[in-house]
Parts: structure tokens; sequence; C-alpha cells
């Protein structure tokens, strides 16, 4: 009998079974679930459905408000009190309210909810962010949360695994996030469809964590089921006095059985940039060069956290917003914000002319704080250039990582960072 | 399951951004959300889609956020059932979750239909007949787990089955 790759391997731990196959449909019992204040809403309404006086546990269910918060308008303010009221009734442990809160696939991470062998499911399409710490995690709807409350279990078909051997050293400007778009410009946005994404290569190994939750964060955009890094040492020292409870980490078989094996050399790789209306037009930054824009966004569940901000103030640090340039820079939790205050970041930020926002998932998908004008064009370090994705129909983004966008926010058109530093 | 409807066409990965915009994302109520439906896509959609109308389209269907919003629209604006030649994972959970019937179709259907044309379809047998002529495509059919839980109106009340066998309602 072949080996099992690290996913096949949590889903029969999870299903109380030996070994488990692709394309097996198993009943797993899930360690943690997570709803926000656009999908917990529909969660909730569902859940009333089933009449029952508790939820599966307390403890394991998380609930986030981060999406259209602080509240935006009346309804929105009516969901975020849909999702407090529910959280206290049922007694919910991880319910973080405005001003604890942060984008919920930067907060639980840093929290320490997130374990290398755990089940993860969240309802919203990022949360496969978590299997950059060796977790299965993966996004569902708002029926499966529901379920999942109720029952602390939820089925699944097991995924074939694609294996992503990253070999080289990344150049200087380059990140998880152009090792992810690459990777999605190569296969496409249906490449990955129902798979699990394993990444892993020399380097990956060398990758930090936070430029490892980037890549597992659009494993979505790829149409992955989930995206993973096995864990290593990188790992283990980001759970060092994080994690909230012991685990078990768990590892793919060398005998392994994978769909299709890709294998790129990033030793030469320029900063990546996704033009619109899709995540797989990307194009190297010297394709993109001067390239209007209106708006940056520095930030989101993708590219909000410190070691990208450390990057963009690097770049922002003495210099200027282009005048015809909107910079908005969200921190994407609370710890991060204080931190990014500590080392002096905001006041670049600030010093730079640029907007300092408390965490929201707001701009990246239009929700607020940021929305754009018929015409517009953003550069954003979010996740989707959908048309009208951040606004109007007729608005446009480009997707990039913080180095581009920061460097790109000083010049008012698209450029490699090398330009601007 | 039977159904027979009109066409309504459209192409390849259709995002649930394009399904229903985030600035809607503010209400769960399926016919509210259904005014909003494609309108970026197709701005008569909204308007002009009556109950039991087919949508069809080509590879990976809904792709994009977990929204179960996306479905709920289609569901609310009446449409019958949502023909493609694949679906993004989560909005093909999410349609079976909330009992939109949806079917897998050869990657060549698309382009071969009209918009407007009816077709009927047979959510069991995985066949779908067009009327004009009685041509008829062979489908894949739901796999039969899901099809129950279509059978039981969506998730809930499979899982309401479920509990009440066990004794915990």
């Amino acid at each position: 009998m072949p080996g099992q790759t690290m996913v096949e391997k949590i889903l029969a731990r999870g299903a109380g079974k030996e070994k488990v196959r692709p394309g097996d449909l198993v009943n797993v019992k899930v360690d943690l679930v997570l709803g926000n204040d656009v999908t917990a809403p529909v969660a909730i309404k569902e859940f009333a459905r089933l009449g029952l006086e508790r939820v599966f546990d307390p403890a394991r269910v998380v609930l986030v408000p981060d999406h259209f918060t602080p509240n935006r308008d009346i309804p929105s303010a009516e969901q975020a009190l849909a999702l407090r009221r529910f959280a206290s009734r049922y007694g919910i442990v991880h319910y973080y309210e405005v001003g604890r809160m942060g984008i919920e696939h930067a907060l639980l991470p840093e929290q320490g909810l997130v374990l290398p062998g755990q089940i993860i499911i969240g309802a919203d399409s990022h949360t496969c962010t978590y299997g950059a710490l060796g977790a299965f995690a993966t996004g569902v709807g708002s029926t499966d949360l529901a379920a999942a409350m109720a029952l602390g279990e939820l089925w699944f078909k097991v995924p074939p695994t694609l294996r992503f051997v990253y070999n080289g050293k990344m150049p200087k400007w380059v990140g998880g996030k152009d090792l992810i778009l690459y990777t999605i410009g190569a296969i496409g946005v249906e490449g990955a469809r129902y798979q699990a994404m394993e990444f892993c290569g020399p380097a990956i190994e060398a990758l930090p964590m936070d430029g490892r939750l980037t890549m597992a964060n659009m494993a979505i955009e790829a149409g992955g089921k989930c995206g993973y890094i096995q864990p290593d040492r990188i790992t283990f020292e980001y759970l060092e006095g994080r994690a909230k409870s012991s685990y078990e980490a768990v590892y793919s078989d060398s005998d392994a059985v994978y769909a299709e094996t890709y294998t790129f050399d990033v030793s030469s790789l320029e900063p990546q940039v996704a033009f619109p209306p899709s995540p797989e037009n990307v194009h190297p930054v010297s394709k993109a060069r001067g390239i209007r824009i209106d708006q940056v966004v520095i930030g989101s569940c993708t590219n909000g956290r410190l070691e990208d901000l450390r990057i963009a103030a690097a770049l922002l640090k003495g210099r200027k917003v282009n005048p015809r340039v909107r910079l908005l820079v969200i921190p994407a939790t609370q710890a991060i914000y204080r931190q990014a205050l500590a080392e002096g970041l905001l006041e670049i930020f600030i010093d730079a002319e640029a907007a300092v926002s408390t965490p929201t998932c707001g701009p990246c998908l239009g929700g607020h704080m940021g929305i754009l004008a018929g015409g517009e064009v953003a550069l954003a370090t979010t996740n989707r250039n959908f048309t009208g994705r951040m606004g109007h129909r007729d608005s446009q983004v480009y997707l990039c990582g913080p180095a581009v966008a920061a460097a790109s926010a000083v010049a008012g058109e698209i450029i490699h960072p090398e330009e601007v530093a | 399951m039977k159904l027979e409807g009109k066409v309504w066409l459209f192409g390849d990965n259709v995002d649930t951004d394009a399904i229903i915009p985030a600035r809607y994302l503010v209400t769960t109520d399926p016919l509210e959300l259904a005014r909003h439906c494609l309108e970026d896509l197709d701005a008569n959609f909204a308007r002009q889609v009556r109950p039991g109308d087919l949508v069809v389209a080509g590879k990976n269907f809904g792709c994009g956020s977990s929204r179960e919003h996306a479905p709920l629209a289609l569901k609310g604006a009446g449409v019958g059932c949502i023909i493609a030649v694949s679906f993004a994972r989560i909005f093909y959970r999410n349609a079976v979750n909330i009992g939109l019937p949806i079917l897998e179709c050869p990657a060549e259907l698309p382009a071969q239909l009209s918009p407007g044309e009816r077709l009927q379809v047979d959510l069991d047998q995985g066949r779908i007949i067009r009327l004009a002529g009685g041509s008829e495509v062979k489908a894949s059919p739901l796999p039969p787990f899901m099809q129950e839980i279509l059978k039981h109106g969506g998730l809930i009340e499979y899982v309401q089955a479920r509990l009440q066998n066990d004794g915990l309602l």
C-alpha cells in the first residue's frame, strides 16, 4: 500500500479510520469552526431551525465580526448584533469584539487557536490560510457552519493532492505573495479545483510564517480545497508560547501519491502582479510598469501581517505617497497594530500621508473603507480582483505584494520596488 | 426530480462577487438578494428571470468567496437548476446544502444552447433534453449522498432527521 499525504492522514484520523483515499466520502470531527459577520448571520438563522439549546462545544466555535466592522451602516450593525447575541446566548468562548477583533485569518493563528494536525472549517473561503501551520482547513458556507456548530462534524470528499516544489533562493523584494500569484498564474483559477495543494521545497523551508500564511491563504484562488505546508522548525517556533493546547504534527509519507507535481525555480522570479479581472492574469511587475493607480491598499487576510507592514514601511520611510494616490494601510489585528506602533511603522505611514485604519476586511470586498468609483484603479495586497470587487463595476483592481504596493504608492503608478528603494 | 425551464447562458468562471456583490451582503433574505442577482453581468437577469428558469454556464461556476448568499440569491430568483461544466467546490456544497439543484454537464453543451431555449432536466438520471428538436445530453447526476440531502430539502432538514434519529431532538 502506498503512503498518504498530510491531508489524507488528517482526514483519516478525523474520520476514525486507518486510511482514506482521494474520492472517499468521510464524516469527520472538526476541531474548530469559524464564522464572521457576513456568513454567521445566515448560519445563525439556519441553526435556530434546529431548535438546539447548545452548540457542540462553545470553546470550539469562533466568531469574528471583521467584514463590515466597525459597523458600516444599520443593516451591517444588525448583523454584528446578531453575532454578539448568539455568542452571548451560547457562551461562545472565542468571540472577538471590535477593539479586540482582527481579520479572522490573521487573528486565529496569532491567538494560538490554529494547530498542526487539526481539522478546521470556516464560513469564509480564506479559511484555507491555516494550512500554513499544517492543519487541514477549508472554507464552507453558512449552512455547513450551522450543521458543524450543531454536530461538531461535517462530511468531506477526500481531495487528491497536488505538490508544488519551489527550488532556489527568493530574490530581494519577492515574498510569499509573489510565489502564490506566480503559481495561480501557472495553473489557473481552477487549476487546483477540488484538490489539496502541498507547498514545499527549499524556498518554502526558508519562508517566514507570515509569507506561508499568505501562500496558503490564496489556495482558494486556484480553486483549491486547501493549501498547506508541513510543520517544521519555523512552525514550531511560531507556536512556542502561543499554542492554546497540545498538538500532534502530521506529515506526508515519503511514498505518498500526488495527482501531479509542479516544480518551479524562484531564483530569478520578479515580483508578480495579477491584472483584473482574475487572479490568474499574472505578469511580472516589469510588464505592469507605468499603469496609473488611484488607490493602494496594504492589508487584508492575505497581506496585513507584521512582516508585510515592515516591508511597506522600509520603502515608505522618508517618502510621501504620490499626491494623486490614496494609500490605505490596515494592520490585520490589534496585536499587529500595537507592534507596528511600537516599531515606529505607523509613524512612517502617517508621515508618508497614508490613512491607517483599525483592523477590518472592509475595502478588500468593496465592503466599506476605500470603495472605488467608476473608472478608478486600485493596486492592493488583497486576494481578489474580480469585476466590481472593490466597488463600482467599472473600477479595476491589480493584486501584488506589499513591496510593489508601497513603492507604487510613492510612484503613482505600478513600479518595481527597486526603482524606489 | 424533473424540471423544465428556459435557459440563461453565462460564460466561464462566474464568481460569487458577480452573482451577488458584497455591497448587498447585509441581508439574509433570498428575495431581497434576488433583486441584485448577477446584476453586474446581466442587468436584465434579476428583472426578467422567471420561476423555474435554468442558469447554464461554463467551467468553475461560483468561484471566489464562500458567501451562501450567492446560491440563496439564485434560489430566491426562482432558478430551478444550475447547469455548468464545473462548479467551484464551496458553491457546489452550498447549493446542495440549501436545496438548490445543480448538474454538471459536458464541456460542449453551453456553446450549443441558445439563450431562452427550453430544457427538460432529470436530476436523478442526469439527463438534459432540448425541447426544440428533442436531443438528449447525458450529464453527471449528483452522488447519491448529495441527492439524499437535496431530497430532504437541504442540509438542515437532513441534520434534523439525523438528530431525531439519534434522539437528540
